[in-house]
């Protein structure tokens, strides 16, 4: 398990991380969302031991990181970057020796790679004459060629082609089966909601959220819910505790907590046939506009 | 990415990873076909120099001049002069127009015997030749012959001048270019940043040393096969300290350099902020050169860390240095190049990660980054 703890982090008289506190689970991926500035880069940058904390910690299995440790990190920066006129295999496998791998043993593994991420023909040409996508995927192959023990990816799936997008998802996810903290941070919710077990939501520097999905769905935002019958709900907008987010005809979207919610739904099923009654839980879109709503206000300059 | 669990690798050593960094910094750069090119015209150009100097220095050039009757003794006994007997007075001036002689010495009624004859002016090799010189006693006779006092110089300046800035140059683009690919942030997860300098360091001295050996081989070479190698003799023992010092001193330039081009993120912005190393290398280059002969200025010289490296090794060829002077330099050379590495480091390590406008000196000396 990594966890980040307690960590300040100020630029001159710029406080960009304030007391940021999570944990990366082992064998779960975790998704790490904000916006622009909020903060995650440099937190994935001080996990990576590339910038220092003014204050806080990072550990892993309880022990205080030491460089040695992330000898075994797979880091994926969200500047990319790789040497443009190095051929991409050896480039794999300069950074894999550069992690300790044997000259011949990181030369397989970055072939091996390339070919599973479809750039086996493109190995031995130089890096710069791959399109920008595949460059983004020798990117992907040079955090994985020495098969890290904790993966750290800044933005892994932003310039992928659906295909690859695939592709990186099986990976992480197989890291993450084989117990391998996973923490990855992107801007496109939906993936993010598709793909991770827990979320981290910074905004303004600090942790506005963070835990599994599931339970931060429950406890973020109140519950809506969908009733659609064959008669008219506009009654629903006089039940107390009820407030109506939609109304069309036979359609009501609104929001209730569940006791009240039940009782409406018993009421229209006297009153009308009930076509569907759903409880819909927030998106992590919807999730991640209240949280974040809530906390930038605070460091509003 | 294969399912099997490997044992775990442990770190390499700093030193280990500065060697692999020193060894990809020397493949790229073999590889590139600037390289290949400069370093094959860099070695032809010396060859052809040596060689084309041997030719035109080794000519036969005595000066031919037509004789006429019993004067042909006069010119026989000087040195440099060849004789060429004309039937008489008439012929010998018609050779003289023609231009198949400089000049032609005819009998004359006069002092010496005999006069000289030429086209449009006074032949004054002939004339001083043919003359009475008187002796001449010199108070401070100088060592070393000029000209060759300059060519030394000026070969070792020029030398150092170029690996230098050549290799300087290398250095600070591929800093830059680490910095503005921005694969830099990969590297630093990994490898500590004074390994990165120091492989950056080695790998560019070794390319250093290695073209300027090469380029001291083929001199050597041709020297010996044009039957010149009698120059060599004084050279040795200079050109061993020349290399001692050079190594420490490219050293020393190549840490200002990585240092200073990490302090931009860009290359197009690296010439303004190398500006201050390309002026410590051009010192020895030109202050040797300009002052070969002013011992006292070269003697300072000699000490001055960045001008030692050349005008050290040149008063050794001069003579003119004790023995324990090139240890004293070297000594400074050393202590220098320690503390320049400690702050080339520091600004180095400072410096890689901010982007963007170019990062001040102070600052990156100073604050916390």
């Amino acid at each position: 398990m990594l966890r980040i703890q307690g960590v300040d982090r100020s630029f001159g008289d710029r406080k960009v991380l304030d007391d940021v506190t999570f944990t990366v689970e082992r064998g779960r991926l975790t998704g790490f969302v904000g916006g622009n500035g909020a903060g995650k880069t440099t937190t994935m940058r001080i996990i990576l031991g590339v910038l220092a904390a003014d204050r806080g910690e990072v550990t892993l299995d309880g022990h205080p990181l030491q460089p040695e440790d992330r000898v075994d990190f797979g880091y994926m920066p969200e500047e990319r970057g790789l040497y443009p006129k190095m051929r991409v295999a050896e480039q794999i496998a300069y950074l894999g020796r550069l992690h300790g791998l044997e000259r011949g043993v990181a030369m397989d593994r970055a072939r091996d790679l390339l070919d599973r991420l479809g750039l086996a023909e493109r190995a031995d040409d130089p890096l710069e004459n791959l399109s920008l996508g595949n460059q983004q995927r020798a990117q992907i192959a040079a955090a994985l060629v020495h098969e890290p023990r904790v993966l750290v990816l800044d933005e892994p799936f932003s310039g992928l082609d659906p295909l690859a997008v695939d592709v990186v998802v099986g990976v992480l996810a197989e890291y993450a089966a084989r117990g391998v903290p996973v923490l990855f941070s992107s801007h496109q919710l939906d993936l993010v909601e598709r793909l991770c077990d827990d979320l981290v939501i910074i905004a303004g520097g600090r942790i506005a959220a963070a835990g599994a999905r599931e339970e931060l769905r429950s406890a973020v935002g109140s519950t809506r819910y969908e009733l659609t019958t064959t008669g008219d709900v506009g009654w629903v907008r006089e039940v107390p505790g009820v407030e109506v987010v939609e109304f069309d005809g036979g359609y009501a979207l609104f929001e209730a907590d569940e006791a009240v919610a039940h009782g409406v739904l018993a009421d229209a099923v006297r009153r009308a046939p009930v076509k569907s009654f759903t409880p819909v839980r927030p998106t992590l879109g919807e999730i991640f506009r209240e949280v974040v709503a809530d906390a930038v206000p605070e460091d509003a300059r | 990415m294969s399912a099997t669990t490997t044992a775990r690798p442990p770190r390499p050593s700093t030193p280990r990873l500065a060697l692999m960094v020193a060894e990809r910094e020397i493949v790229t750069q073999v590889r590139t076909k600037s390289f290949i090119i400069s370093t094959a015209i860099l070695l032809a150009g010396a060859l052809v120099a040596i060689v084309a100097g041997a030719l035109i220095g080794g000519r036969d050039d005595a000066t031919r001049v037509a004789v006429v009757g019993p004067v042909s003794e006069v010119v026989a006994q000087a040195d440099g002069l060849e004789a060429v007997p004309a039937a008489n007075e008439d012929a010998a001036r018609a050779m003289v127009r023609e231009g198949d002689v400089t000049a032609a010495v005819v009998p004359d009624g006069g002092v010496l015997g005999f006069r000289l004859v030429a086209l449009d002016e006074a032949p004054g090799e002939v004339v001083a030749t043919l003359s009475v010189a008187p002796e001449v006693e010199l108070l401070e006779p100088s060592g070393t012959d000029a000209g060759l006092r300059y060519l030394v110089a000026f070969g070792f300046g020029l030398v150092f001048l170029m690996s230098a800035a050549g290799f300087g140059a290398t250095i600070a683009q591929s800093t830059v270019q680490e910095k503005q690919s921005r694969i830099v942030e990969i590297l630093l997860a990994t490898v500590p940043s004074r390994a990165l300098l120091a492989g950056k360091i080695l790998g560019n001295s070794a390319l250093a040393f290695g073209q300027t050996a090469a380029l001291a081989a083929m001199a050597v070479l041709g020297l010996v096969l044009t039957g010149q190698d009698e120059v060599l003799a004084p050279l040795g023992a200079p050109l061993v300290w020349f290399v001692g010092f050079f190594l420490v001193g490219f050293v020393l330039l190549a840490a200002m350099y990585a240092a200073s081009a990490s302090l931009v993120s860009r290359l197009e912005d690296v010439n303004t902020v190398l500006t201050p190393a390309m002026m410590l290398t051009m010192i020895p280059y030109f202050g040797v050169i300009f002052f070969n002969d002013n011992a006292t200025v070269l003697t300072v010289l000699s000490y001055v860390p960045f001008s030692a490296p050349v005008a050290m090794p040149m008063r050794m060829f001069l003579g003119e240095a004790t023995w324990w002077e090139p240890l004293v330099a070297l000594v400074l050379l050393l202590a220098t190049c320690a503390a320049v590495i400690a702050a080339g480091a520091r600004i180095y390590e400072r410096s890689l990660l901010r982007t963007g406008p170019r990062v001040r000196l102070r600052e990156a000396l100073a604050a916390d980054a």
